[in-house]
């Protein structure tokens, strides 16, 4: 058993165990905290099939941006964690049996797992010769799958007009500074002088 | 020419029907009446001028189905131009007499309109009447069939706020569903043998059918016999044959000028002509000829001997013309369809002209139709007096019988005589069983003909005057738009037979009919039935002298002798009085079991099953059911994430289940 | 190479770009001052971009690598769903100014919408279909919350949004099923790999399944239905007219697609999972429609209904049964675009009102928009003559005709139910207690659809406009 293997089984085994404590824990901040973990070991997987880019993206969106993002909004939520936990306990046995049964069924289906001819070389040579992951990546991306390339930035389009358009509000009742109207303003229209006079006031 | 005879009584109809507010009731009844007068016309010019060449005048494609074609076309022979003859020329003439008789009918308040609304049936009649035997193919046939079954309800329930007119008709519609039925099934039948109803077609295959042997319900039926069987049933229906007659007198009630038209001219002789018509067919079936032989003696022997006890003058009419049916029917039956229809051609004359007198005598008598009312009238209205006589004398039969007095060839005698002792000579010289019990039948039928005939001119128009006073003192000729047809009618009644012996069934008969009729190689009874003995062929005549003088006695001589034998044969008189009590029994029989049958399924078949299970489904099941999806939608996201990985999982387990079991 | 590609999916590309430079310029003109516009010209573009579609004669093509592919069968659900939203939308824009809601982003999220629809309807490959399937759901997610200040608004763009993820997360983790056992992702590989077997192998079915429910999630077929009847009645009414007609046909398409060009050999495998949900979707939809009292309610349980009936010709398998799906699609999207054209009129006092018991007596106040509705009815519920009885009529006879009887025989009975909720509202309207009327006015658009609708249900007893031979071609081109 060599190094590859060592770490293939130990990133496998970690990304399953944070996991399935990203579902069990019971406090939100730590399911996330789990999570990041589950993201680490599976870049770790990535970089052990040889793609190194692949495991850079998931390591610094997915735990730099998307985790963080996740945690900030879990520490902003007020969540009832005992209700929720009343409400797991009230659930847990239907919950289970799913389980077992999807759990079953799916190992029926893997049980017929047949590899197709070749599938070491396949998986051996991952980039083609003398190319570096990240070209390889991107020769694919805008060649073969441009169509799905731009699919997908027409979806994050839509989910950017989305968040705009349900989230921006435009306040009629509030004051907003206006830097212009500061700055021109001039005291000929805004200020009014008065003769007081003394001992009378106004 | 065809086509304006065929449509111009529907426009004539639609004149009068729809157009009277327009131009005003008394211009579009002319209007109607006068295109009735065009269609006659030119149906004489046809007649007269026809060449012997059967012709088919296309009109429309009517029908394109699979192997379905029909057209609508006139298909025009010897056998149409005399039915276009026969119908148009009653029919005009009713027009005109309609048009005295339906003024100020007290049925209806003054001020009603209700004359266009006639006018408008008669039309309608008399355009589906051309239909039915302009018709070139069975289907046009059959919607004209239906087309005149219309007409006559409508006219029969004129007086529809009388209840029993209303009856009437419906009584007359229901009993010709009967036979109707009858006819549709031939006609499917046919379509299905011949997988056509042309008559082309249909004519052509006759041969072929008289060797198919056909598996009808739990029986193998020879195809001809079966397909004619059929059709006969739906000619009795129409032609008020023994058992489905019961409507006939009860059509009655219906104003007179249409009991002349339909019920004893045109329309109760479509069943004869459709005989005459399917003949190619009959004459390959001897059972149904045999069957039609006997109901045919059998009615006519029945209706007349109901006519002798009757006191309705119009009702006697109608028993006499159920009778003269059965003529022609035998006369079909033994395969002498020539002489049926002469006898058609003849009966539609003096026929109609015995009703349009009757009509006559019961305008004169304020609407009195019971002639033990009547008496003496020929002097008051002494027109209808003498046409009356003619028809009666046309209607018995009355002529000189032996073959010496002859003018050439054409025995003397008013038209009834030459038609009526054809008839009865032929069911003799067919020779077999069936036309010996018919030569029986039609003899004593004859005889009693003559008695009722007789009986009801001589209450009507001799002895004392009897009933209301008051009647009796305004009873007056009726004006000239009556009269005339009684005239022209009686014209005919005289001259009809004599005019046309010798084309109808005499030498001239095979030139005259073409190929119209089809009659056997080895049916020679025409031909036989001039040769009868000189004391068969004069037996009717003895027949008509003996119901005379009969007749004479009753009620001029010694008129209390009626009364005693009424008193003395109590049974047989009660029985003909209420005419064997076909009535009684059909409805013992049908009427009441199939109300009950109807009763039991309205109230357990409709409204404890049927309405039950859909009740205890509306409102046991279906709430329950809603109910159950309305709790399962909470409003809960949950609850519907846990439906969808629910059936997800059950999905997927059925699926893992039945891919093992592949 | 590119450039065939592109023509290929020119119509596509058109609306996609049409809708950056929508946004763009809305963006810069000061947002919604330009609104009414848009509102016009997005129609136009997508009417324009149907009638090019439906009158280019085009052979089969197929783009980058057979992720696209434009057929008979994808033309014929794409020009039903560009001219179904285009209609929507211009119904929609009164409304949405009654009731403060006309902003620039409404079209042009549903032009984002309707090119997913396009990429669903012509996927030739799992990611393709998953593609456009996201675009035109995350586009709908955001419309249905878009009353912002309506808590039921927003719950149902929420309730929608969450089921929605779950159901795309099944229907990948099927792709990835399937991807794992077929080694490919492009339908002509599974097809292929499939080996024209007529039962899959176990891996490949458990991934249908899973696809199956993702997708069926999408035409809301029971009981993966249960979002419809709250995210159809929060929803403003716009939304739920567009929601209940060009989004179902094109999930439609997508399923015959991905059933046929994939699974096609193994017709008698999945044919039993649609006979059940097509089952399922008709009962209940038959029985929860019951009782509703809330129009836009009932519309959505009108609709599982008809969805379970588009299935029935699916579970034909056969392409007289795609044919009458297809054919079926067309109808209930002209019913409801009528019927809705009608709904978005229903207001007492300004107020929009959505109780069926306010059509009291309404014949007695609009005589006309009441006799359309109630063909429309009559036709919902399949009554002779009437085209939505023809439409049922088709898919009964192509199920029957593959055997299905007892689902045939359940479809009848569900019509039979269902026909009392449709009849309920004819009662009203024409029997009802007399009450406050509605006063509603009509817009010239509204009632033309209205009436262009119920002409349609009368008229296509005698022709279907050549629906129907359209439809046999799409079905033909989609099995060969």
């Amino acid at each position: 058993m060599g190094i590859t293997a060592v770490a293939f089984y130990l990133f496998a085994l970690v990304s399953v165990v944070s996991g399935l404590m990203v579902v069990i824990s019971r406090n939100p901040v730590h399911s996330v905290l789990w999570l990041v973990l589950a993201f680490f070991s599976s870049a770790g997987l990535f970089v052990l099939l040889g793609a190194e880019f692949v495991a850079m993206l998931l390591v610094i969106v997915y735990m730099g941006a998307v985790a963080v993002l996740f945690l900030f909004v879990v520490m902003m939520l007020d969540v009832d964690f005992a209700e929720l936990r009343g409400q797991l306990a009230q659930y847990l046995p239907l919950g289970l049996l799913i389980g077992v049964i999807l759990l079953m069924e799916l190992g029926l289906v893997f049980s017929q797992w047949s590899f197709a001819p070749g599938h070491v070389a396949a998986r051996a040579a991952v980039t083609p010769e003398g190319v570096t992951n990240t070209a390889a990546l991107g020769q694919l991306i805008y060649t073969r799958y441009i169509y799905l390339f731009q699919a997908s930035g027409l979806i994050l389009l839509v989910a950017m007009i989305g968040a705009i358009v349900l989230t921006m509000r435009h306040r009629t009742n509030i004051k907003r500074q206006d830097i212009l109207e500061q700055i021109y303003r001039d005291p000929a229209a805004s200020m009014d002088l008065k003769d007081v006079k003394p001992g009378q006031g106004l | 020419m065809e086509t304006v005879i065929l449509f111009g009584p529907l426009l004539g109809a639609l004149i009068a029907g729809f157009g009277h507010r327009l131009l005003g009731e008394r211009l579009a009844i002319t209007l109607a009446t006068l295109l009735l007068f065009l269609s006659a016309a030119l149906s004489w010019w046809v007649f007269l001028t026809f060449d012997g060449q059967t012709q088919h005048i296309p009109i429309m494609r009517w029908i394109e189905s699979g192997s379905l074609s029909v057209d609508w076309s006139i298909r025009l022979d010897r056998l149409t131009a005399i039915m276009l003859v026969v119908v148009t020329t009653v029919s005009s003439l009713v027009h005109l007499y309609s048009v005295g008789y339906m003024k100020d009918d007290p049925q209806f308040p003054k001020g009603e309109s209700y004359t266009p609304r006639f006018f408008a049936y008669l039309g309608f009649f008399t355009f589906a009447m051309l239909a039915l035997v302009t018709s070139d193919n069975l289907l046009q046939m059959y919607f004209g069939w239906e087309g005149v079954g219309v007409a006559s309800y409508l006219l029969i329930g004129f007086y529809y706020r009388k209840p029993s007119a209303n009856a009437a008709a419906i009584k007359a519609f229901v009993v010709n569903r009967v036979g109707d039925f009858g006819f549709a099934i031939g006609i499917f039948a046919l379509f299905y043998l011949v997988d056509g109803i042309n008559f082309s077609d249909v004519f052509a295959a006759g041969p072929k059918l008289a060797e198919t042997q056909f598996h009808f319900l739990w029986m193998d039926v020879n195809a001809v016999e079966m397909v004619t069987f059929f059709l006969f049933i739906g000619a009795m229906g129409k032609s008020a044959q023994l058992f489905l007659h019961t409507w006939l007198p009860d059509a009655m009630e219906g104003p007179t000028p249409v009991s002349a038209l339909i019920h004893a001219a045109t329309m109760v002789t479509a069943g004869v002509f459709l005989v005459s018509r399917m003949s190619p067919l009959f004459e390959f079936a001897p059972g149904t000829l045999a069957f039609v032989t006997v109901i045919g003696a059998t009615t006519a022997f029945i209706a007349a001997s109901i006519g002798l006890v009757q006191n309705d003058i119009k009702r006697v009419i109608a028993y006499s013309t159920m009778s003269q049916l059965g003529y022609m029917f035998a006369a079909a039956g033994v395969g002498v369809y020539q002489a049926a229809m002469f006898h058609l051609f003849t009966h539609a004359f003096f026929k109609a002209m015995l009703f349009l007198g009757a009509g006559s005598v019961i305008t004169a008598m304020h609407h009195e139709q019971d002639m033990r009312a009547y008496g003496n009238l020929r002097k008051k209205i002494p027109i209808t007096f003498w046409a009356m006589i003619i028809g009666t004398l046309a209607i018995t039969g009355v002529g000189i019988p032996t073959s010496l007095m002859k003018f050439g060839d054409i025995p003397i005698g008013f038209a009834g005589f030459l038609s009526k002792d054809s008839i009865i000579e032929s069911t003799y010289a067919a020779g077999t069983g069936v036309g010996q019990y018919a030569w029986v039948m039609l003899v004593l039928a004859a005889a009693m003909t003559a008695f009722y005939s007789w009986r009801l001119i001589f209450m009507t128009f001799y002895g004392p005057e009897k009933g209301d006073k008051h009647a009796h003192e305004h009873a007056h000729e009726s004006g000239w738009v009556m009269t005339v047809p009684l005239i022209v009618l009686a014209i005919g009644a005289t001259l009809a037979g004599m005019l046309w012996y010798g084309d109808f069934v005499g030498a001239g008969s095979q030139a005259f009919f073409g190929n119209s009729v089809f009659t056997g190689a080895e049916n020679e009874v025409l031909h036989r039935a001039h040769h009868v003995p000189e004391l068969i062929a004069s037996a009717p005549f003895f027949a008509m002298l003996v119901g005379f003088v009969l007749a004479w006695i009753f009620y001029i001589r010694a008129p209390k002798i009626p009364a005693a034998l009424a008193g003395q044969f109590n049974v047989l008189y009660r029985l003909l009085l209420n005419k064997y009590y076909f009535d009684e029994i059909y409805d013992f029989v049908f009427t009441q079991n199939a109300k009950r049958l109807g009763h039991f399924l309205w109230k357990r078949g409709d409204g404890s099953v049927i309405d039950g299970t859909i009740n205890g489904v509306a409102l046991g099941l279906v709430p329950r059911v809603t109910r159950l999806a309305h709790r399962l939608q909470s409003g809960y996201v949950y609850h519907y994430a846990l439906a969808t990985v629910l059936g997800l999982v059950g999905l997927l387990t059925w699926m893992s289940i039945s891919a093992g079991a592949n | 190479m590119i450039g065939t590609d592109l023509t290929v999916i020119l119509p596509e590309l058109v609306l996609a770009l049409y809708a950056m430079a929508a946004l763009l310029w809305g963006a810069f003109r000061g947002k919604d001052a330009e609104a009414p516009l848009l509102f016009w010209l997005t129609p136009l573009v997508m009417a324009g971009l149907g009638l090019w579609i439906a009158l280019e004669p085009q052979a089969t093509a197929s783009a980058f690598h057979g992720g696209f592919v434009s057929d008979t069968f994808a033309r014929f659900s794409k020009v039903v769903v560009l001219f179904s939203a285009a209609v929507v939308l211009l119904m929609s824009a009164d409304y949405l100014k009654r009731n403060k809601l006309l902003q620039f982003e409404f079209p042009i999220l549903i032009a984002l919408s309707v090119t997913g629809m396009m990429m669903m309807i012509s996927a030739g490959d799992l990611m393709s279909l998953y593609m456009g399937l996201e675009l035109q759901s995350l586009a709908l997610y955001v419309i249905a919350a878009f009353r912002r200040d309506s808590a039921r608004s927003t719950e149902a763009g929420l309730k929608y949004f969450v089921l929605g993820a779950l159901s795309s997360g099944i229907l990948l983790y099927g792709a990835s099923l399937i991807y794992g056992y077929a080694g490919t992702t492009s339908f002509a590989g599974i097809l292929a790999a499939a080996k024209g077997e007529a039962h899959l192998s176990l891996g490949l079915l458990i991934g249908l399944v899973f696809m199956i429910v993702g997708m069926a999630f999408k035409v809301s077929s029971v009981p993966f239905h249960m979002w419809t009847p709250d995210v159809y009645e929060g929803s403003p009414t716009p939304v739920t007219a567009f929601f209940a007609t060009a989004p179902k046909v094109a999930a439609m398409a997508m399923i015959a697609r991905l059933l046929f060009d994939a699974f096609g050999t193994a017709t008698g495998d999945w044919t039993q999972i649609i006979a059940l949900l097509s089952f399922l979707s008709m009962v209940l939809g038959a029985f929860a429609g019951i009782g509703q009292k809330d129009i836009k309610r009932l519309m959505a349980y009108s609709s599982i209904g008809h969805m379970g009936y588009a299935f029935l010709g699916l579970t034909a398998g056969t392409a007289a049964g795609v044919q009458a799906t297809l054919i079926y699609m067309v109808v209930y999207v002209t019913m409801n675009v009528g019927v809705f054209a009608f709904i978005l009129n229903m207001e007492r006092d300004g107020q929009p009102v959505t109780e069926i018991s306010a059509l009291n007596m309404y014949s007695e106040v609009e005589p006309l928009r009441a006799a359309a509705l109630m063909v429309l009815m009559f036709s919902l519920a399949g009554v002779p003559p009437l085209v939505g009885f023809f439409a049922k009529l088709f898919v009964i006879q192509a199920a029957l005709n593959a055997g299905w009887v007892w689902l045939s025989v359940a479809a009848m009975l569900a019509s039979v139910v269902a026909a009392y909720y449709y009849l309920r509202i004819i009662y009203l309207m024409y029997f009802g207690e007399k009450q406050a009327p509605l006063d509603g006015s009509m817009p010239a658009i509204h009632w033309a659809a209205l009436m262009v609708a119920a002409f349609f249900m009368l008229a296509g007893v005698v022709s279907m406009f050549g629906v129907d031979t359209w439809a046999g071609a799409a079905a033909a081109s989609l099995l060969n």
